[in-house]
């Protein structure tokens, strides 16, 4: 169980006319072989922009700077561009979200899962179609032969983000940033897409990095996850520890929002957080979720609250204390 | 609304349409220096009966051919010099500008008015009439214009109005298909699809939803016309099918300068170097309008 | 309390579509016999995934497109005999993105105004007020009037939308995908305002979308479709407690809810995917159906209705133990 990524202290600012936008604060976690670390937000809170920080992908205008940032030993903030260049698709696989987008048209699937390998190691033409056969099959794509032949137009959304997925995985990468690799996909093919990652997670021994806005993938798929808002991780911790009990007042208010067949009343309100996200540009004293949240207080304005460990990979950043978070999670204090 | 003071955090205003506009275009370089340059050549335009020294039509033949200002026996009275014969130069100069400007902004409206029409009804209706449109804009586009405005100038004759009505019709093609493909892209949005949920008639929609919508690509495709024009007319002109002498279009004036160019060189040059000029101010505010409106087409 | 407001008979709709260069066009059957009632009051969902048809059905009830055959009757009416204008003043849309539903070139204010404007309804002086009446109903602040949409939130422009929808005070909204492009926490805001609306205004929904949770809590009864079929019907309760139709049981199977413990489900559904331009032989679903049989392959199944609920399928899962 080796940790894989670490990341500490992670800072993205993206210089705008309006002011320095601080998309992405003072944010932390680390990886570890074979389990997967969620990152979960709403738009806006920076989790992809943390994604590309870490592939060092971001837009040219954008700042980034770190306490730590290294990955299986090596440190990936002082990493020069040709090296990361390396590193990218060999060591750190990348799945987006729009297949469509991510697969060049022009270039059959053969050709585009060859250079994937083909960039990265001393390999024939002929080994690396073997491999890209392997795979397509290891994904779940029958007849993979012919599939290679093909262009992207000519395969549903389903299957290009197997292909996906598959060409992800022709260097054999340690480490997987699936960003909402199943948002663009219908429900009955994203279950069996998640499936399938959990299953070469597995298998593979790979880490993986999942980014989504959906609180239902990140239950039945992660197995750590930190919860973001405005740029900033305000919970952090196992799954079964932010699901069943959350302590921030945000974790809180998003669990509440989520219609559950069989468990929320229909007819009824559904819980709401109200306001909307505040734009990270400016002085950023205080908590910034405190012009939605319904436990607010003075003090909430005045200091600057960090995230504090309450035991082993158990984080929040709130004011109150984890006693009265509980409390409030079961219905202490009215909305 | 939960909005209470102890929590409250300052809200970030967005700017609205307008202001963005305003913002881009003053600090868009290319755009500045063309309107300048332009809005002085049409400065020049509209004043010239008011501040050009002499009437351009008026010959002297006794002062032909008099050398501009920088050479040692220039005047003051003339001081771009005269012509062949002997009228001012800088008045016909001034007033050529007029022309130019009269011929490419009506010859920018008759076009635009033929092929925003086209452009739209083929975008928007698809079908049969989008079919109808393609084979008239290939039909046109097979066309070379230049040949179809001498033959017509040729039957009917050269003036003003031949030549702003022959460029006019002529020219629409841009016009429709940008409008064309812009409206293909709309016709399906929300907001369209909206306006006919509400029971808005066709004309309604397209002239309110549809067309203040693809503006910016209009405009571009406008100025890009008028420099269009104003160089199909000195062409003509040039090859003595255009605007008819004594009339002082700017490609008349370098037709006529043609047979002086090695013993007087100014005659030929000046109006190639305000045309250049001209073109030029109108090209860059179009590529300026363009970075305007649509920034995220650069990359 | 119990009177159908919309009957919709055996609904088709062809579109025909290029196969391929040189290759001439084929017909694409997105809408193929449908058949729906829709009851005053009520909430009706219609489910199903990407090519199933919800929204073209969408698109003929609202007439945005001509249907290729079937009938649709509104309180009794023949549709088509309708005036246009009449039925847009009685069935009003809101889109799934806000984003692209208001005009970039318009303020908020003529974006609401525009239904009053069309219809010319009473007196022009009076119309401004009932833009801040109905922007104060849907929870809009009336310094909104003069922005434009580029500066307010997917939410709020949402608002906006469902505003312009209400301002004439239909009777029934189609609301297709109405918060698949929000956030969470937006999402649920205006679920509950559309559940308020319905309420105090006495509304009658279609709500359309993938988003089975969703669904559960607005509607009623619910519709599943299928390549263009709708395959099962039932009221709420009855579909979620024991879906009768094997694709029914595979989505409900694919929610996947915020419980950890469970992991993922096994939709056992195979990886074909369907293709409305070239359906299958039989019944459509049978390629990717657990159950399928030879005769599943041959043979289109017919419509069992029973107990109020509909299923299309040779081997539906039995009504009760």
């Amino acid at each position: 169980m080796s940790t894989l990524l670490e990341i500490q202290g992670l800072h993205v600012e993206i210089p705008l006319s309006a002011g320095i936008l601080k998309a992405v604060r003072n944010v932390s976690f680390s990886v570890v072989r074979g389990k997967t670390h969620a990152l979960v937000g709403e738009s806006g809170c920076g989790k992809s922009l943390t994604a590309l920080a870490v592939m060092n992908l971001l837009p040219q205008s954008a700042i980034r700077c770190c306490e730590r940032l290294s990955f299986d030993g090596q440190d990936l903030a002082s990493t020069n561009e040709r090296h990361m260049a390396d590193i990218r698709g060999n060591k750190i696989a990348m799945i987006f979200q729009e297949p469509m987008t991510s697969l060049n048209p022009c270039y059959t699937i053969g050709n585009q899962m060859q250079e994937a390998l083909l960039r990265h190691r001393r390999v024939t033409r002929k080994e690396a179609l073997d491999r890209a056969v392997f795979l397509l099959e290891k994904v779940g794509i029958t007849a993979a032969g012919s599939r290679l032949k093909q262009y992207p137009h000519q395969l549903s959304g389903g299957l290009r983000q197997r292909v996906m997925i598959a060409m992800g995985l022709m260097c054999g990468p340690p480490l997987i940033i699936a960003d909402e690799p199943t948002t663009a996909l219908d429900v009955t093919i994203q279950a069996q897409i998640l499936s399938l990652l959990k299953g070469l997670q597995q298998e593979f021994d790979m880490g993986m990095i999942l980014i989504t806005h959906d609180l239902g993938i990140v239950a039945r798929v992660a197995d750590r996850v930190s919860v973001m808002y405005c740029g900033q991780v305000v919970e952090t911790g196992d799954v079964t520890q932010i699901f069943e009990n959350p302590l921030h007042p945000y974790t809180q208010g998003l669990m509440d929002c989520i219609p559950i067949p069989g468990k929320t009343q229909r007819g009824e309100h559904l819980g709401s957080i109200p306001g909307i996200v505040p734009t990270p540009i400016g002085d950023m004293t205080g908590c910034t979720f405190r012009n939605r949240c319904p436990f607010v207080s003075k003090a909430c304005a005045e200091s600057n609250v960090t995230l504090q460990e309450i035991s082993a990979g158990r984080a929040y950043q709130c004011l109150l204390s984890p006693e009265v978070c509980a409390q409030n999670l079961r219905g202490g204090v009215a909305v | 609304m939960v909005e209470q003071a102890i929590g409250e955090i300052k809200e970030i205003e967005f700017p609205s349409p307008g202001q963005i506009l305003r913002q881009r275009t003053l600090s868009h370089k290319g755009f500045m220096i063309g309107a300048i340059v332009l809005i002085l050549i049409l400065a020049l335009a509209l004043l010239a009966p008011v501040i050009s020294p002499h009437d351009p039509y008026h010959q002297e033949l006794s002062k032909r051919m008099i050398n501009p200002i920088w050479h040692s026996d220039g005047t003051w009275e003339h001081p771009l010099g005269t012509d062949n014969l002997g009228r001012d130069y800088l008045s016909r100069l001034m007033y050529g500008a007029r022309i130019s400007l009269l011929i490419g902004v009506s010859a920018m409206v008759i076009s635009g008015i033929i092929g925003i029409f086209l452009g739209v009804i083929a975008g928007y209706f698809g079908g049969r009439v989008d079919m109808f449109v393609s084979f008239l804009i290939t039909t046109r586009l097979s066309m070379p214009v230049v040949l179809v405005a001498l033959a017509v100038v040729a039957l009917i004759g050269g003036s003003l109005n031949v030549i702003i009505w022959v460029l006019g019709l002529l020219i629409w093609d841009r016009f429709a298909v940008v409008m064309r493909s812009s409206t293909q892209q709309l016709r399906s949005i929300d907001y369209v699809n909206a306006a006919k949920a509400i029971g808005c008639s066709t004309t309604r929609i397209l002239i309110t939803e549809v067309i203040p919508n693809i503006l910016n690509s209009l405009i571009v495709i406008a100025t890009l016309e008028i420099a269009h024009a104003i160089l199909l007319e000195a062409a003509l002109s040039f090859l003595g099918m255009g605007v008819q002498p004594p009339l002082p279009s700017w490609g008349l004036m370098i037709c006529e300068g043609k047979e002086f160019m090695l013993f007087s060189p100014w005659i030929i040059t000046i109006p190639g170097v305000v045309l250049s000029l001209l073109i030029l101010s109108i090209n860059l505010m179009g590529d300026g309008i363009r970075d305007i409106t649509a920034p995220e087409g650069r990359s | 309390m119990s009177d159908a407001v919309l009957q919709i008979s055996d609904l088709n709709k062809i579109y025909m579509v290029s196969a391929g260069l040189f290759k001439g066009k084929r017909s694409l059957k997105a809408v193929n016999g449908v058949n729906l009632v829709l009851e005053k009051g009520s909430v009706l969902g219609l489910v199903g995934e990407s090519g199933c048809g919800k929204s073209t059905v969408a698109k003929l009830i609202l007439r945005l497109e001509g249907l290729t055959s079937g009938r649709i009757s509104f309180d009794g009416q023949e549709m088509s005999s309708i005036p246009r204008k009449e039925v847009a003043r009685r069935i009003q849309p809101v889109f799934q993105d806000p984003y692209a539903s208001l005009n970039p070139r318009k303020p908020i204010s003529s974006i609401i105004s525009l239904p009053l404007r069309v219809h010319r309804v009473g007196d022009p002086k009076s119309w401004p007020h009932k833009v801040e009446e109905i922007m104060d109903i849907v929870g809009l602040p009336p310094r909104f009037r003069h922005s434009y949409p580029n500066q307010l939130s997917g939410g709020q422009r949402q608002r906006v939308a469902v505003a312009r929808a209400l301002i004439m005070r239909p009777e029934i909204v189609i609301c297709d995908e109405p918060t698949s492009a929000l956030d969470v926490s937006v999402q649920s805001q205006i679920l509950n305002l559309l559940m308020d609306l319905r309420k105090d205004l006495g509304l009658t929904y279609i709500v359309i979308s993938h988003d089975l949770a969703v669904v559960e809590h607005l509607a009623s009864r619910v519709a599943v479709m299928y390549l263009g079929r709708i395959v099962e019907e039932a009221a709420t309760e009855d579909l979620f407690k024991r879906p009768r139709h094997p694709y029914t049981q595979a989505l409900l199977t694919s929610v996947l809810t915020p419980e950890p413990r469970l992991g993922l489900p096994e939709t056992h559904l195979g990886t074909t995917y369907p293709n409305p331009i070239d359906p299958p032989q039989g019944c459509t679903f049978h390629p990717r159906c657990p159950k399928a049989t030879e005769l599943c392959q041959t043979t289109a199944p017919d419509p069992i209705v029973e107990a109020g609920r509909l299923v299309e399928c040779h081997y539906p899962e039995a009504l009760s133990d």
